[in-house]
């Protein structure tokens, strides 16, 4: 059974900051199909299409019978543990400060048989569920889970290194004053986050339930932070950039209007001002102080939010400028991704459709809660997924888009 | 043969195969091992060739053909090799098999010489250790690895013989004493030979109290990377008589690679499906074998290659080894040399390390280690774990051909 984790201490100043190691990075082109898989949270492997074996790791060719035809499909993760080990030593510097480490060889009921990281809760010779996590790098690797979930199992440091689970960690809600903004505060209190930092860009305005939730519990704690306003960024980094290990940017700025209908660009240029360049100066000011401490114990800096749209692939004429201010920062986001990679944080793209909020009144139905919103948003956390897509309509346009782009233009250009 | 394999386990029956004669194995060279080398693998590849001219006293361009085993020669091959040493031969072969590089070299080259390709053949293997060579190898093993092996905990072949050791010693009946009792005879033997890198005695109680490397891999289990070199030359008997050379026959070989890849985990090498053709072939049984040089990176490859090479039944293993003494002078003389666990393994010539010893002992120039009226000896190979077991597995039996009196 895995032992709970244990609250952080308050940290020694003095001590020196353990910097950041990587697991290993190469992988084959191949192999990053996994990684596409993991990133999405979704658990496939190559299958051929002609002779339907399933097949790892990853090939060019069907290795049964030499198909060209191989293609990544959902499988069976079950399998039975066959094999374990504990490394007691390792050739990698990021392994031998994680010693010791499980490993163990399982053979799938799909068919093969693969090496992958073990959980402590799983017993050799018994059933497990595979899944694909990232790693610290960036890069695909397969986790054995138990059968069933065990107490605490989220807690098991190994696997705890392939997610950026709130639980312990001090969060920085950019916006924290608009509805989604207070629902994912909730969520990370609930999701047993230490503190949650709310940004609040317009202190002279009295928002009831924003009043009422800051009294709520002693873990909230109202920062002043106006992300159009360099000083401001700048100010708060100062002060508690040394303390964020999750940073959830959900400063948006949404407002009807394409390109004909105006005569100016004051909307598109106050919705590039939050969405765009609100984030670059978020992660100028934040980034560093996040990479620093990304191997900092068990609360280390882990993840980066942002909060986008599903109109960030796909523009939505009536809101097109704001659209522009989405694909904008989605553009950005994977600029960040790359940058903050080396450290080992993860940035986390939220995709949801229409949110039920003040600013979405006339958008008719189905739209998300904010609350749900935020559950999407804690558990891609604890998933330690890339790309998170909420709602139906999320999901649909996905889809679609994949099927046929245009059609999808065409669509919501009606 | 045997009636009791059924076809999914063994080699389909193949063309009546010839055999090896008028082919002589001979001149076996050790360029002595050390932990760290500064120097580069040409350094000791090139030393193996010059032993191996100056042991068959020849001149350098009678050696027409030449046949090469390196971890640590890249970017060169072969050919560069070649450039490097001043050599011209007009047969050239690199073999990439890691420790069944020393008998896949000898079929090679037997044929080659056989045929007429060339009349003089050097198999050279060798390799440098730097102090950051090994994990430069590991890491960086095949695509496999890289993908599906390195980023989980990057143990190298310790992590992967774990596994398998893990599973072996769960089904087939092995214990840690009997891997022990191997590993400490191995030692003995070791202690006798003057190239071995390891030279203070091994109890079985400090191999049991070893400390854990990666369970239930405990240190003593484990081979120490080191730089080293080893070389045999392949010629016609006639050639080898000219030269007053004493040398050794070839009775049979064989190689297989990636058998059985349905099995979960590797339980079985390659030999299980050969095993037969092998002996069949030779004309010899197992008991008629004097002495076994096994491929040794783990204690549980041994175990593996006395069943799957037919020494005992699969499962019968732990009985086997309860039964027999491992010892120079013991009913079941085994890794004479003291083995790649004893001596050092010095990257692929951990691979030629077994075939140089056993021609050694056919030649009568094993000095201490030598076992008392040795004609006939069995080699075997295995090597390359690719992902997550051993591919390629190899073996040959060979005979006392001309020993140093007789061919003086
Ligand atoms: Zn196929």
């Amino acid at each position: 059974m895995t032992e709970p984790l244990v609250k952080p201490k308050k940290k020694n100043p003095v001590l020196r900051t353990r910097l950041a190691t990587l697991p290993p990075v190469p992988r084959s082109r191949s192999a990053l199909g996994l990684t596409r898989a993991a990133a999405e949270g979704v658990f496939e492997m190559q299958v051929c299409a002609d002779c339907g074996t399933v097949q790892y790791p990853p090939r060019e060719v069907c290795g049964s019978c030499l198909s060209e035809h191989v293609a990544w499909k959902p499988v069976d993760n079950r399998g039975e543990l066959i094999a374990t080990t504990t490394l007691r030593h390792s050739n990698d510097l990021y392994f031998r400060e994680r010693l010791p480490w499980r490993v163990g060889t399982v053979k799938m009921a799909a068919g093969p048989s693969v090496v992958a990281h073990v959980h402590e809760d799983c017993a050799e010779g018994g059933t497990v569920r595979l899944t694909l996590k990232l790693d610290r790098s960036g890069q695909a690797v397969l986790h054995a889970l138990p059968e069933k979930d065990t107490p605490n199992m989220n807690d098991a440091p190994q696997l705890r290194e392939s997610t950026c689970d709130p639980k312990f960690r001090r969060v920085l809600v950019t916006d924290g004053k608009s509805a989604t903004g207070m629902a994912v505060a909730r969520a990370m209190l609930e999701a047993g986050a230490n503190a949650v930092f709310l940004g609040d860009a317009s202190t002279w305005k009295t928002v009831p339930a924003f009043d009422k939730l800051v009294a709520s519990d002693p873990r909230l704690q109202v920062v002043e932070l106006d992300v159009t306003d360099t000083d401001s960024v700048d100010r708060l980094a100062a002060s508690i950039g040394g303390k964020v290990e999750i940073l959830v940017n959900t400063a948006d700025y949404l407002r009807d209007g394409g390109i004909l209908n105006r005569k100016d660009v004051n909307l598109a240029r106050d919705a590039m001002e939050v969405n765009v360049l609100g984030l670059m100066r978020l992660a100028q000011a934040f980034g560093p102080g996040m990479c620093f401490r990304a191997a900092d114990g068990s609360n280390n800096a882990v993840a980066w939010v942002n909060i986008l749209s599903i109109h960030a692939h796909a523009a939505l004429p009536a809101r097109g400028a704001w659209s522009a201010s989405k694909a904008a920062a989605l553009s950005l986001s994977q600029t960040l991704r790359a940058e903050l990679r080396g450290a080992g944080v993860r940035v986390m793209n939220v995709f949801p459709g229409p949110v039920d909020e003040e600013w979405e009144q006339l958008t008719p139905p189905p739209k998300i809660a904010p609350s749900g919103l935020a559950k999407a948003i804690v558990k891609g956390l604890q998933d330690g997924v890339e790309d998170v897509y909420v709602g139906d309509i999320a999901e649909e346009l996905r889809t679609r888009l994949r099927e046929n782009h245009k059609a999808v233009e065409r669509e919501l250009g009606q | 043969m045997s009636m009791v394999a059924s076809a999914a386990t063994r080699a389909a029956p193949a063309g009546k195969r010839r055999g090896y004669d008028g082919v002589a194995v001979t001149v076996p060279v050790t360029i002595p091992y050390v932990r760290y080398s500064t120097r580069s693998a040409h350094w000791w590849l090139g030393r193996a060739l010059a032993e191996l001219i100056r042991g068959a006293g020849i001149a350098k361009g009678e050696v027409d053909g030449v046949c090469v085993s390196s971890f640590t020669l890249g970017p060169d091959t072969a050919v560069g090799l070649m450039q490097h040493l001043g050599m011209s031969p007009r047969w050239l072969d690199h073999i990439p098999m890691g420790g069944a590089s020393g008998v896949v070299a000898l079929r090679r080259a037997a044929r080659a010489v056989q045929a007429g390709d060339a009349e003089v053949i050097a198999c050279i293997a060798g390799d440098t250790n730097h102090v950051d060579s090994f994990r430069n190898t590991v890491s960086q093993f095949s695509r496999f690895a890289q993908d599906a092996v390195y980023p989980y905990g990057a143990g190298g072949p310790n992590a992967s013989f774990a596994l398998l050791t893990d599973y072996y010693m769960k089904h087939y009946g092995a214990s840690r004493e009997d891997f022990g009792k191997l590993c400490v005879a191995q030692r003995d033997n070791a202690l006798k030979n003057p190239h071995a890198l390891m030279k203070k005695p091994l109890t079985l109680q400090q191999y049991l109290d070893a400390r854990p490397i990666t369970d239930p891999i405990h240190l003593f289990d484990c081979v120490m990377p080191c730089a080293g070199a080893e070389g045999y030359l392949v010629m016609s008997e006639e050639r080898a008589r000219a030269l007053k050379l004493p040398y050794a026959r070839v009775r049979s070989t064989i190689e297989r690679h990636n058998a059985f890849p349905e099995d979960p985990i590797q339980f079985r090498g390659g030999w299980a499906m050969d095993k037969d053709a092998l002996f069949d072939h030779a004309g010899v049984a197992p008991a008629d074998v004097d002495f076994l040089e096994t491929y040794d990176d783990y204690p549980v490859i041994n175990a593996m290659q006395f069943e799957d090479l037919g020494f005992c039944a699969k499962g019968e293993v732990a009985g086997f080894i309860r039964a027999n003494e491992f010892t120079i002078d013991g009913s079941f003389p085994f890794n004479t040399s003291g083995g790649q666990l004893s001596v050092g393994q010095a990257g692929a010539a951990g691979g030629y390390l077994g075939f140089v010893q056993a021609l050694r002992q056919l030649t009568g120039s094993a000095g201490r280690t030598q076992v008392k009226d040795a004609k006939i000896g069995v080699v075997s190979g295995f090597g390359m774990i690719n992902y997550d077991r051993g591919l390629c597995s190899g073996a040959a039996i060979l005979e006392r051909g001309a020993t140093q009196g007789e061919a003086a």
